[in-house]
């Protein structure tokens, strides 16, 4: 392999590997409930949760491991947190 | 994909290789929106380091450079003294973002004289309380009697016999103008400590602690919740010193016993199951107990 002298690499790069394959859980939103505080925002460790055009939030499952932090945080119980079907 | 405002887009990338529910992950993003893209971070091995940047991938948005536990004060040292010599002081950020195995063992002496010394930097530390990325081995950020793989309970030990060193006090010591203790379970208290260190001039120092899933032993979903008990007992005050005085605590308005967030965790279990670990928790209580007096952490 040719390597860059001091290995330089690319930055933003890590998207090329999607960790949605490690989820057994996935957290789906059930909006009625959303106060669109953006605390899921805050929290997720992926970084993979934005907000979506009407102010709510959205996943980008090809990133959330299913971690469940987003769910147990939330104020309102809007995200719920199912088994993963492949 | 769904839109990413500026304001979201993401420092730190996904796709990283930190645990699902990552402490030191969520340490690192809000650092980075704290800070924001002008600034160059310098981070030691351990996990931060490892998972972000499998070769040839990188997590990171911003400049970044990796090197020894035993230097990174002195490579962030370098950076800023460099900048100086260019003419161009002042024009970026320069940060360390280092575990607690780098910083409170292997790099305390870089990290002292990059103190001692004065530089313009404001050193991080994300402390997940043990060696995580090698398998959980005790460092001295670990607390007293938890359970590590170099600190196992047994007949004869009740987990670490040692306390946690303070550190925050030994940056005091040194003169540092801003130092501060947060948790990464208070996501906007960390972002405005980290925001007033990188604008204090000289050099500043910030201290996280990050509860760790795999380490500390409890189900990924819960990172948030056992980190707002370490606080919420005492076991963990957040403090801001500034010129050597305590200018900010947290108050807690119900301190909670220390059993509430002890038994939450993997690395304290065997405390519940013997005597003597009844009489380590009473020890444990009085730690928080004098916390709570010292720092008047209650309402
Ligand atoms: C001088 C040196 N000693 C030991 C190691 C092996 N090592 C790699 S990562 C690591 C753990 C780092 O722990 P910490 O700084 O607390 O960061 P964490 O992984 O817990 O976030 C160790 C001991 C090393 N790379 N260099
Ligand atoms: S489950 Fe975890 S990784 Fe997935 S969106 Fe929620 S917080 Fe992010
Ligand atoms: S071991 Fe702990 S600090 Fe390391 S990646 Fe996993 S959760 Fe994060
Ligand atoms: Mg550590």
């Amino acid at each position: 392999m040719r390597l860059c002298i001091g290995g330089i690499v690319e930055p933003g790069t890590t998207l090329a590997n999607k960790t949605g394959g490690w989820r057994s859980f996935k957290p789906e939103y059930h909006y009625e409930r959303c106060t669109k505080c953006g605390l899921c925002e805050l929290l997720c460790p992926e970084s993979c949760v934005a907000r979506g055009d009407e102010g709510y939030y959205e996943i980008d499952y090809d990133y959330c491991k299913g971690c469940g932090i987003c769910a147990h945080e939330c104020p309102t119980g809007t995200i719920e947190m199912v088994l993963e079907v492949k | 994909m769904n839109q990413r405002s500026p304001k979201t887009q993401p420092l730190f990338a996904p796709g990283h290789r930190g645990c699902a529910g990552c402490c030191n992950a969520m340490a690192v993003k809000f650092i980075l929106r704290a800070i924001g893209s002008d600034c160059i971070v310098a981070t030691p091995t351990g996990c931060t380091e490892v998972f972000s940047t499998p070769y040839p991938e990188s997590a990171w948005n911003v400049p970044w450079i990796h090197s020894l536990f035993d230097n990174i004060a002195a490579v962030s040292s370098g950076i800023e003294s460099a900048l100086k010599a260019l003419g161009r002081e002042g024009e970026t950020k320069v940060v360390t973002i280092a575990g607690d195995g780098a910083t409170v063992d292997i790099g305390l002496q870089a990290l002292s004289g990059a103190f001692e010394r004065g530089h313009n930097i404001t050193y991080i530390c994300i402390d997940n309380e043990a060696y995580m990325n090698t398998g959980v081995q005790r460092s001295s950020g670990t607390p007293y009697a938890a359970s590590t793989t170099t600190s196992p309970p047994g007949k004869r030990s009740i987990g670490n016999p040692l306390g946690k060193k303070n550190v925050p006090e030994i940056m005091v010591a040194h003169g540092s103008p801003y130092v501060a203790t947060t948790s990464v379970a208070y996501p906007k208290d960390v972002m405005r400590k980290v925001k007033k260190a990188v604008e204090t001039r000289g050099p500043t120092y910030v201290h996280i602690q990050a509860p760790c899933t795999t380490g500390w032993g409890f189900d990924t979903h819960l990172t948030v919740e056992i980190g707002k008990l370490a606080v919420k007992t005492g076991l963990w005050p957040l403090l801001e010193i500034t010129n050597g005085e305590i200018t900010g605590v947290h108050r807690i308005r119900k301190k909670l016993p220390v059993e509430e967030y002890l038994r939450r965790q993997r690395r304290y279990r065997h405390l519940f199951t013997t005597p003597e670990g009844e009489e380590v928790i009473r020890e444990l209580q009085e730690i928080a107990d004098r916390n709570a007096e010292h720092y008047e952490l209650e309402l």
